[in-house]
């Protein structure tokens, strides 16, 4: 909506602001280290109102925590606009200069009454009405979301009602109020940076724009096909129609990590051909016809990685890698030369120059600047700018720095994809947990005291009702897959749902259950809900 | 339309530390002040990125028309404020306060506070032959981190890092009263029944390595610990986007160790679990045995 | 914190029910509230705003269980949303809370005070009282230093399990026997021993309220004024000028309390008990007067734990104040709102100091601030507050009354009015007598019936006081007086011993006082205070050569280096003991 995807914040501002919608995001485990801006700001006075289907580590810290129906974000966050514009507690000077389409937007949430909103989300009116009041009236405020929001059918409408929050209330673009999508890798928000996307070019600059194709292919000495590539989800329907018959993996566990796990694996081991370039042995890597050692990133190689509020820095090599392991850039470097291509050896620096000339958000933030002052924030357009703590200042400006208005993106509610069943009637949910991370490749690497392994999170009462007792080992099927684990009652999970992490495939290997349904915007699966059933296993 | 920046602080205080006039910004403390004028202050429970608690006293200057001698790692500097950091008074305090903790507790592993013991003539050994001493056993109760409380000051460090100063676990309080008290989880559980999620932070900002990453523990035992061959690497974390700054402390080709700079704005010197502890599987060529 | 994390500990039902209790009559309700399955309230704000029940929580705890369970402190800490280590290190601070499940645990706890003057009586009476089976506790003052005699013995308070506390000796007294009682000058104790404690009737009947009600005519800036004018300086042992203290609360904006610091703890000290046991309505109105002064509307009495009668007299007097429109909203017809509150401490005499005493009325450990900033700008809860002590409260009274000018005019130049002087130890007569200031020592003496046997010394102002010797009985008992040879008034303490006291065994007890009680905090008075102890047992009966240079350093360190009034006066008693010859030579 805005252009450049990127949290719009500093982390900084959230220890200033005060009124937080934390929204679909386990922060104090996932981003602890975000979350101590966090608690900085709730310890200054911020009030928090957590949203999210689970009672989370999170949203223990919240003055309210609003336990939604999995699935009815779209539904919460129309009926909180709706009660913003109600009680006339919009930003209207705002929305005069700064937007497009209010009106419309008006009257596509004229159905979201709190009771409608009420009755889809589960929540009582009075508590929605309660936290949209908080929010509108608050002098700065910000909306969190992680996961949570994204990993739906419908991640972008998501995405969307809540930037619509932001244009109705002028929560965006100023110190202390704005959008903050918290990246889950380390390096997530760099790769599209860097134009690891389908449609970018590094610098968020459009593949189907001539004129910046134009730019790199006069840098780069070739052509530059003029389509926008397929992302993730769409390589595997393009592999299960045979279009796809070669991939070449770095860095990703998809063998363990994509939903629907079966099928994907079965697509892989399809392909003709299976490049795998890690640092791991991983299981898509065990599938590989041909596995590249890599060397590790952060400890082992030279380069910029980019963080959730656009700060990018160094990671440096400590250590020697092992073996024959190679940075990733010499190892592409060698196949490039093998292909025909030498491109010398150039250093990170050198890639990171070239960069800085192509990519106009970059092109400030030299090595050395970035080394001396801890990182930049982008855009750095040139050497004497100070990087951008903050996004979309512009929308304050009496031209609009020269662009349009930002619009507001009517959406409707449409709940998870994989309805509940007789034959599965409870939801299954995951996410992560403090100690460990994604597939557990780099986290299995040290003895955490505080990891518990894989279980499923299920309510006491669901737990009666299943009779089934804490510790036992259960059968739980999804239409795609069944899969043996024990059960960890939780008092904090609502009846009806179930929670588990993904960290452990080798143990539970849950993506055998999660539904691939995905966003065809975002590429996204919706890992956060699929519908299952737990069954006692005859043996116990 | 208007938008609002962050603030910026411009007033200042001039204060005169030991006859020269020192001009900081209006909020900076004592402590400061003597920095910038170029006085060495010893420190022990300040850390930079903490609450000062003013506990330790070590810090201690003498201030014009104050009764007794003021901490300067949490007195706010005042316009005009004449303070000696260099008197007979001050250098007793400090010379006291470092014999009454080499007094009662193992500063071996603490070598900073050496060349101030040597500057203030501190004696610990002239409180008679068996003064009371901490006298408590090491903790070892999981493979991250240890507890040596006879190493233990009670600087209150490590229950601010664990508690609001970061990572607001709580999970560490300062127990009991006068020289019985300790730092100590509820009744005294061990960490992993605690509620402690190994962020390491404690571990971080101890002075007197009374917590110790086990890795160190465990080259110590060997006697394999050589801090001064070490190299210090700054990087990023590779866990989650935050982009944390970690220093990887190398020995021998291998991570012995991971901090993270105080200064660094996305951290202030904290981290999680994953950070601190997660580098495990970067192969490592040392040897503890 | 708001992810708690506890052990597997549950409270018993017991546990739980009289915690429930305890926080439901300070009206704290729980600090995470299940509205709906998926609707919870709570957060760090909710959290911060309970947490003064803490204390209440564990006091409840201790007597229903006989000590401090993990799974009660678990039940509180949910209830709280307090991490169980703070509420474990904030227990374990407290004299009055074991933390250890001893075989006895569930037995009442008789307290034997070892402090002088009880200190000569208490190891026979520990020895009667075990013999019987009795589980005792060696306790620090107890603050019933004028029962201390040959034929009482040392003090008791007997910490009951499932029972209310108790001290033996209060419940043979109904009025109390002043020895004063016909004296027709006394001002503080002018209703001590005469009119029923119990019954604002009879409060009001002597006199009782008129303050209150001139007061409001004379409107808060001229109250300020008028105690600003009667030279009132705090009587809790610093001796601060009380108007300044006000006035500078009153200049604040917001909300703002009255604090009255009733943890009388300084060995020797008594005087506030016996005005709060025996004359609570007038502290009740002086406090009263000071909300209405300062603007506070909410006044706190913290009151020391062992003072289970006067925090009852107290309790009704509040309760009868409140229920005749002396407290609560539109006081007596104004449109002053006020009310207060008691917390009782438990057990630390470091919470006398005004700071410390904040931090346990919040519900944290009572370690003393740094200061500045001080109170009437940031005290408790962080608000602007006015702390006094009770006497100096109850002083208010008659300058409301009678002008500031007509008090000012009392006592000394330098020591306005009336002061309360504890005495114990070897006179004839100990208790609590009122002056107006003025008197000499020996003067002082003589109203508690002179001393008995060779006066060898007096401890002046408590433990954190000095001894002097008979060269200074005809020193007039003035602040200024007592600063020019380097003592001080204190708390009123005058505490005479004759020459058969055994004065090692009494410093080397000032010393291990003052190493019990400090909070450990800071280095010179945690480490200081335990290597002076260690010395003075080590030289005990010995002439001290280069242990008198070590003390002197550990002195000075202390003095200048602590953070608070107990480490600065930890090593003044045995300082002077010394340079009196009492011990060491």
């Amino acid at each position: 909506m805005f252009g450049a995807g990127g949290g719009t914040v500093s982390y900084k501002e959230i220890e200033e602001t005060d009124v937080v919608l934390l929204w679909g995001s386990n922060a104090r485990e996932a981003h602890p280290i975000f979350f101590h801006h966090l608690m900085t700001g709730l310890d200054n006075g911020a009030r928090m109102y957590a949203v999210d289907p689970r009672r989370t580590s999170s949203s223990k810290f919240a003055d309210l925590w609003l336990g939604l129906e999995l699935g009815s974000d779209v539904a919460l966050a129309n009926t909180v606009a709706r009660h913003i514009i109600q009680t006339g507690l919009t930003n209207d000077e705002f929305i005069a200069h700064s937007t497009e389409g209010f009106e419309a937007f008006k009257e596509s949430v004229e159905p979201y009454t709190l009771e409608v909103g009420s009755q889809i989300t589960g929540l009582p009116a009075d508590a929605i009405a309660e936290m949209a009041e908080a929010y509108a009236t608050a002098e700065t405020a910000q909306i969190l979301w992680t996961l949570g929001i994204t990993e739906h059918h419908n991640a972008v409408d998501n995405v969307l009602s809540l930037c619509n929050l932001a244009l109705l209330t002028g929560h965006i673009g100023r110190w202390g109020s704005g959008l903050v999508p918290l990246r889950g890798q380390n390096n997530v928000q760099g790769g599209g940076d860097m134009g690891a996307l389908p449609n970018k070019l590094p610098g968020f600059q459009n593949v189907t724009d001539p004129e910046h194709r134009a730019k790199f292919e006069a840098v780069y000495g070739v052509e530059i096909p003029a389509e926008d590539g397929i992302h993730l989800t769409l390589m595997f329907e393009a592999m299960e129609r045979g279009e796809i018959t070669a991939a070449y993996v770095i860095g990703e566990n998809p063998a363990d990590s994509e939903a629907d796990i079966n099928h994907a694996r079965k697509l892989l081991e399809g392909l003709d051909l299976l490049v795998v370039q890690d640092i791991f042995m991983t299981r898509t890597a065990e599938l590989a016809d041909v596995v590249l050692p890599a060397s590790v990133g952060w400890a082992e190689s030279e380069g910029t990685v980019t963080s959730s509020e656009r700060r990018v820095q160094r990671v440096r090599a400590a250590v020697t890698p092992p073996g024959e392991a190679k940075h990733d850039q010499d190892i592409l470097g060698e196949i490039a030369r093998r292909m025909g291509y030498d491109w010398g050896h150039p250093t990170s620096e050198d890639l990171w120059e070239e960069l800085r000339g192509l990519s106009p958000m970059h092109g400030g933030m030299t090595y050395e600047r970035l080394e001396a002052e801890g990182g930049l924030q982008w855009p750095c357009p040139d050497l004497d700018h100070p990087g951008s703590p903050f996004l979309h200042g512009w929308l304050w400006e009496d031209d609009l720095g020269g662009r349009g208005p930002a619009p507001f993106s009517p959406v409707v509610h449409a709940g998870p994809k994989e309805e509940l069943t007789e034959q599965f009637p409870i939801r299954l949910t995951t996410g992560r947990s403090l100690d460990s991370y994604n597939t557990g490749v780099q986290s299995g690497g040290y003895d955490s005291p505080i990891r518990y392994g894989e279980a499923l999170d299920v309510n006491p009462a669901d737990a009666d009702r299943l009779d089934i007792e804490e510790g036992e080992w259960v059968l739980v099927s999804s239409p795609r897959g069944s899969v043996e684990m024990p059960i960890r009652i939780q008092p904090d999970i609502p009846v009806g749902l179930t929670f588990t992490t993904f960290h452990f495939p080798e143990l539970v290997d849950i993506n055998q259950l999660t539904n691939d349904a995905w966003d065809k915007r975002s590429g996204t699966a919706e890992f956060k809900a699929a519908a299952i059933r737990i069954e006692k296993l005859t043996s116990a | 339309m208007t938008i609002s920046e962050t603030p910026v602080a411009i007033s200042t205080v001039t204060v005169s530390i030991d006859g020269a006039d020192v001009t900081i910004p209006e909020g900076a403390t004592l402590l400061d002040a003597c920095t910038k004028a170029g006085v060495d202050t010893p420190t022990i429970c300040y850390a930079e990125n903490l609450t000062p608690v003013n506990a330790c006293r070590v810090c201690v200057v003498e201030v014009e028309n104050s009764r007794t001698l003021v901490p300067s790692c949490s007195r706010e500097a005042e316009e005009g404020m004449v303070v000696q950091t260099d008197s007979e008074r001050v250098r007793h305090s400090r010379k006291m306060v470092l014999e009454f903790l080499g007094s009662g507790t193992d500063l071996s592993q603490a070598p900073q506070l050496a060349p101030y013991m040597e500057h203030y003539g501190a004696e610990p050994d002239r409180y008679g032959p068996e003064p009371e001493r901490m006298n408590e056993d090491v903790k070892v109760q999981d493979d991250l981190y240890i507890r040596d409380y006879d190493k233990c000051v009670l600087c209150y460090k490590c229950v601010e890092a664990c508690g609001d100063d970061a990572q607001h676990t709580f999970a560490i309080s300062m127990s009991g009263r006068g020289f019985g008290a300790r730092i100590s989880t509820e009744f005294d559980a061990t960490l992993p029944d605690s509620a402690c999620v190994y962020c390491g932070n404690c571990v971080a900002v101890c002075p007197t390595n009374a917590l110790q990453f086990k890795t160190e523990f465990d080259l110590r035992a060997v006697d394999n610990w050589r801090e001064e061959e070490q190299s210090v690497t700054r990087t990023v974390c590779s866990y989650c986007g935050v982009g944390c700054n970690l220093e990887l402390h190398v020995q021998d080709d291998t991570i012995v160790k991971v901090t993270s700079p105080n200064d660094h704005s996305v951290t202030s010197g904290h981290l999680c679990i994953k950070g601190r502890f997660g580098w495990q599987y970067v192969q490592p060529t040392i040897t503890t045995k | 914190m708001p992810d708690l994390h506890l052990t597997v500990d549950r409270a018993s039902e017991a546990e739980a029910a009289a915690i429930d209790a305890a926080l439901a009559a300070i009206n704290v309700d729980p600090a995470i509230v299940v509205e709906e399955e998926r609707l919870v309230r709570g957060g760090i704000h909710r959290k911060n705003e309970r947490r003064h029940g803490l204390l209440p929580a564990l006091h409840a705890l201790q007597t229903e269980s006989g000590w401090i369970s993990p799974g009660g402190v678990n039940y509180i800490a949910e209830m709280l949303n307090v991490p169980p280590a703070e509420a474990f290190g904030v227990a374990s601070f407290y004299e009055m809370f074991r933390v250890d499940e001893a075989p006895d645990h569930t037995d009442d706890v008789v307290h034997v005070c070892v402090d002088s003057p009880c200190l000569e009586f208490a190891e026979a009476k520990i020895a009667e009282l075990e013999a019987s089976g009795k589980h005792v506790h060696r306790s620090p003052c107890l603050g019933q230093c004028e029962r201390a005699t040959t034929d009482h013995g040392p003090a008791l308070f007997i910490q009951g399990r499932a029972a209310a506390n108790s001290v033996p000796s209060d419940e043979a007294t109904e009025l109390w026997d002043l020895p004063q009682k016909h004296d027709p000058s006394l001002v503080l104790l002018r209703n001590v021993g005469r009119i029923d404690p119990t019954s604002l009737d009879a409060y009001v009947g002597a006199g009782g309220y008129k303050a209150l009600a001139k007061a409001f005519g004379l409107g808060a800036e001229q109250v300020v004024e008028e105690v600003s004018t009667a030279g009132l300086m705090g009587r809790g042992g610093a001796a601060f000028p009380t108007g300044i203290k006000w006035r500078a609360v009153a200049a604040e904006q917001g909300v703002k309390y009255v604090v009255v610091n009733a943890d009388e703890s300084e060995p020797g000290t008594f005087k506030d008990r016996t005005i709060m046991e025996n004359d609570p309505f007038s502290l009740i109105e002086a406090v009263t007067i000071a909300g209405f002064a300062t603007g506070a509307t909410k006044g706190w009495i913290y009151i020391r734990g062992e003072y289970p009668l006067a925090t009852l007299r107290l309790q009704n007097a509040i309760e009868l104040a409140r229920e005749a429109g002396f407290l609560g909203e539109g006081i007596a017809r104004s449109s002053f709102d006020f009310d207060i509150e008691i917390r009782r401490g438990a057990g630390a005499y470091i919470c006398g100091e005004e700071t410390a005493l904040f931090n346990s009325l919040e519900g944290f450990r009572g370690e003393p601030r740094q200061k500045p900033p001080f109170p009437t700008t940031n005290g408790l809860f962080d608000r602007p507050t006015a702390i006094n002590n009770p006497e100096t409260l109850l002083n208010v009274l008659p300058i409301v009354l009678d002008g500031g000018a007509a008090y000012a005019a009392t006592g000394t130049e330098g020591s306005s009015g009336q002061k309360l002087f504890c005495l114990s130890g070897h006179v004839a007569k100990p208790g609590t007598y009122e002056v107006e200031i003025g008197p000499t020592l020996r003067e002082v003496l003589d109203l508690g019936g002179g001393v008995t046997g060779n006066l060898k010394a007096v401890l002046l102002g408590g433990a954190a006081g000095s001894f002097v010797g008979p060269d200074a009985l005809d020193m007039p008992l003035t602040m200024e007086d007592t600063r020019a040879i380097g003592a001080s008034l204190g708390s009123g303490v005058v505490m005479a011993f004759n020459d058969t006291t055994d004065f090692d065994a009494v410093c080397i007890r000032i010393a291990e006082f003052f190493r019990n009680e400090s909070c450990g905090q800071c280095v010179p008075c945690r480490v200081g205070a335990v290597r002076q102890h260690e010395l003075l047992v080590r030289s005990s009966g010995q002439v001290m050569n280069g242990e008198v240079e070590l003390l002197k350093d550990i002195d000075l360190a202390m003095k200048d280096a602590s953070i608070c009034g107990l480490g600065h006066t930890a090593a003044t008693a045995v300082r002077s003991a010394i340079d009196l010859g009492l011990i060491g030579s």
